[in-house]
């Protein structure tokens, strides 16, 4: 395999391990525990790195792991005092952890080269070259097989856990009374995070790591609300960021990982205004279109009520609606020429009269 | 006295707790509105937003000057804010999915726009990293200065509209009752934490932000429940972890100024969580303690010896 096809195929596996962890995290509406997590996770890693005299997989996964289930002990331990709010809690936590990470390295390992900035933004081009060796045999990226590996455990605990995963998240409380141990599924939920970040971030660092958790689900949740079709659309979301944003950074010679980020953003920005139902401009327009049909409503509930008695004379008139329903001329004219156009009122000059289909649709809506 | 005799006419060591004192203070108060209106992740999502605008200021002006990077790093976090609370607004997309899209796409596009200045080649480039990730022991007068200056104006901003931020944080729909613009005061109070966040990035960097901004707050609470004492514990709080950080972390060349400023902080919440005079967790324990103590009864008139409380209810 070419270097470039090994970076590609880093990339999708670093997206599918993330994005299949973030799902339930997401919709747990917890993303940002991801944040706190990737982030808590330095001193477990330094731990590992003490414990295993030097730089060992194991040991890191380890000890990230430790530290990942730490910190959402600790933000569960503290908000459940109700001393602090959950959000307030993990503001603490993580930078606290994260900060004695920094501490740990710059006081007693300054001589070991840990690079914080490698470790946020990560050096995916490097990936085909850091290769997995056992007993002198070089079996191709390490990375490969981390994150490959870390893609089939995600896609098993959803598998496996589906039913258990669902019903914990929708609804705790019956699931808890079924027996489903929702605490359990939590923590291994939580350690998976865990795991999946210290795996990715060493290919695409912590904030891709973390963006890849988060965004393609949110992006997907906008589009569809069933499950199943969530998680397919949060991998296609995932993927289509990852292989166009690693084209655009070998094009423009930028960040591999910044421009998946950048990509992720791209793709959210337009499903946000455009997603069929849920999208801000099918919202305005539903939004626009309620508005002038509640008005017409207004109009013929108007027309109906004054309908045969002595100020229908009056009450009828073009020029009265401004005053009266205090619309603006440009209202009056929009709506009047719509309730025309539907047939719900006949306009003889200045005068408004009702049709039968109007005088219908004013007994329904008063109705109501 | 050597010490106080340093922080006085040490250049640096004069700098450095100057600057840590004001965003001790800046971030102390404003953080207590953040934190009682369940904003305190904004920051660190700010604070991560900021990238891109340091990066875009310097490409487009070409200087590295503190005041032209703060203001783009001011102009980002400003655009990250809007986006963030739009999003909350008009989606079901909930705060921490918000929060964390904004944070990471921003800091992602902030990372491409960084290797596109290093592929600039530019020697003057060096030192960018270095304002966000916070080196204390490097400001230099202007920027204790600008520092100050933007943190009066926060300060001042929060003194005008005490009442009204005051109605926001704890009853939002009574404000909107009575007429008071809630919205825009919403972006105002908000706005104001791109101000300290801005001016903590000189000195603990994107990554520490959060708990400069929660960490006195919620220390503060523990002691009072009033919120004009809660503003002024948490601006003393802010302070004191500011200045003793930074003083370690001077006075060891090795360790880096945030980190050290996060760890006093973390100290004085987690003695704060435990004795606080109006919520400590160790009065609650005591206090829980005694009453289970006295309700394994003194034995019922008419009975012999043994309690009752044991089993038997």
């Amino acid at each position: 395999m070419s270097p470039g096809m090994i970076i590609a195929l880093v990339a999708v596996l670093a997206t599918s391990a993330c994005t299949l962890a973030g799902i339930f995290l997401v919709l747990r509406r917890m993303a940002m525990m991801a944040d706190a997590i990737s982030h808590a996770i330095l001193p477990g890693l330094v731990a590992g790195y003490v414990l295993a005299r030097g730089p060992n997989m194991l040991g890191a996964f380890l000890g990230a792991a430790v530290a990942g289930l730490l910190t959402v002990a600790l933000v569960e331990t503290l908000t459940r005092s109700r001393r602090v709010k959950e959000d307030s809690a993990m503001g603490i936590v993580f930078p606290a952890l994260f900060a004695l990470g920094v501490f740990v390295v710059s006081k007693y390992f300054a001589n070991v080269h840990i690079d914080t900035d490698a470790v946020l933004f990560g050096e995916i081009a490097l990936a085909p070259f850091d290769t997995l060796e056992i007993g002198g045999k070089s079996y191709g990226a390490q990375s490969l097989w981390v994150l490959g590996g870390l893609t089939i455990l995600n896609a098993l605990f959803l598998f496996i856990f589906y039913k258990e995963l669902k019903l914990s998240t929708f609804d705790p409380g019956l699931a808890a009374a079924l027996g489903f141990l929702p605490g359990v599924l939590h923590y291994t939920l939580m350690g998976l995070i865990s795991m999946t970040t210290v795996g990715a971030f060493t290919a695409v660092g912590a904030i891709l790591a973390v963006a890849l958790i988060i965004v393609p689900p949110v992006t997907a949740s906008l589009l569809t609300r069933r499950l199943p079709y969530l998680i397919g659309l949060s991998l296609v979301v995932g993927v289509v960021a990852a292989l166009s944003g690693y084209q655009f950074a070998m094009l423009w010679k930028v960040s591999i990982s910044g421009m998946i980020a950048t990509m992720l953003g791209v793709v959210f920005g337009i499903t946000l205004l455009a997603a069929p139902q849920q999208g801000l401009v099918a919202q305005t327009v539903r939004r626009r279109r309620q508005k002038r049909r509640f008005a017409m409503e207004v109009l013929v509930v108007h027309l109906a009520t004054h309908e045969g008695t002595n100020s229908e004379e009056v009450e009828s008139r073009l020029s009265h609606l401004e005053t009266d329903l205090h619309w603006s001329t440009e209202t009056v004219s929009r709506t009047v020429a719509g309730a025309n156009e539907s047939g719900l009122i006949r306009q003889t000059q200045d005068h408004l009269e009702l049709t039968e289909q109007g005088r219908l649709l004013a007994h329904t809506v008063a109705a109501r | 006295m050597g010490m106080l005799h340093d922080l006085i006419f040490d250049y640096t060591l004069r700098n450095v707790a100057l600057g840590s004192a004001i965003l001790g203070i800046v971030s102390g108060i404003l953080g207590c509105f953040a934190t009682l209106r369940r904003q305190g992740l904004m920051g660190d999502a700010l604070s991560h937003a900021a990238l891109p605008g340091v990066c875009l200021a310097y490409m487009i002006t070409g200087k590295k000057t503190p005041i032209v990077l703060m203001l783009g790093a001011a102009i980002a976090g400003w655009i990250g804010m809007i986006l963030i609370l739009r999003i909350i607004r008009h989606t079901r997309i909930d705060s921490g999915s918000a929060l964390g899209i904004v944070l990471t796409v921003f800091f992602g596009f902030g990372v491409v726009l960084l290797t596109v200045i290093q592929n600039g080649n530019d020697a003057n480039q060096a030192g960018l990293d270095k304002f966000l990730f916070g080196q204390a022991a490097a400001l230099v007068q202007e920027q204790v200065v600008t520092m100050a200056i933007l943190g009066g104006i926060a300060l001042l901003v929060v003194a005008l509209f005490y009442k009204e931020f005051k109605l926001l944080a704890f009853d939002p729909e009574f404000a909107r009752s009575l007429a008071l613009p809630t919205h825009r005061l919403d972006l105002v109070l908000t706005g104001l934490l791109v101000v300290a966040v801005v001016i903590g990035l000189n000195t603990v960097g994107v990554v520490l932000m959060s708990a400069m901004l929660i960490g006195p707050a919620a220390a503060a609470r523990q002691w009072t429940n009033s919120l004009s004492h809660m503003l002024a514990y948490s601006a003393v709080f802010g302070v004191i972890a500011g200045i003793s950080g930074a003083l370690i972390s001077v006075s060891e060349a090795r360790l880096p100024t945030g980190p050290l400023i996060v760890l006093s902080i973390t100290a004085i919440v987690i003695v704060s969580l435990l004795f606080g005079s109006a919520r400590g967790l160790v009065w609650e324990w005591a206090r829980r303690w005694r009453n289970r103590r006295s309700l394994q009864a003194p034995p019922l008139p008419g009975e012999s010896g043994t309690a009752v409380a044991e089993g038997t209810v």
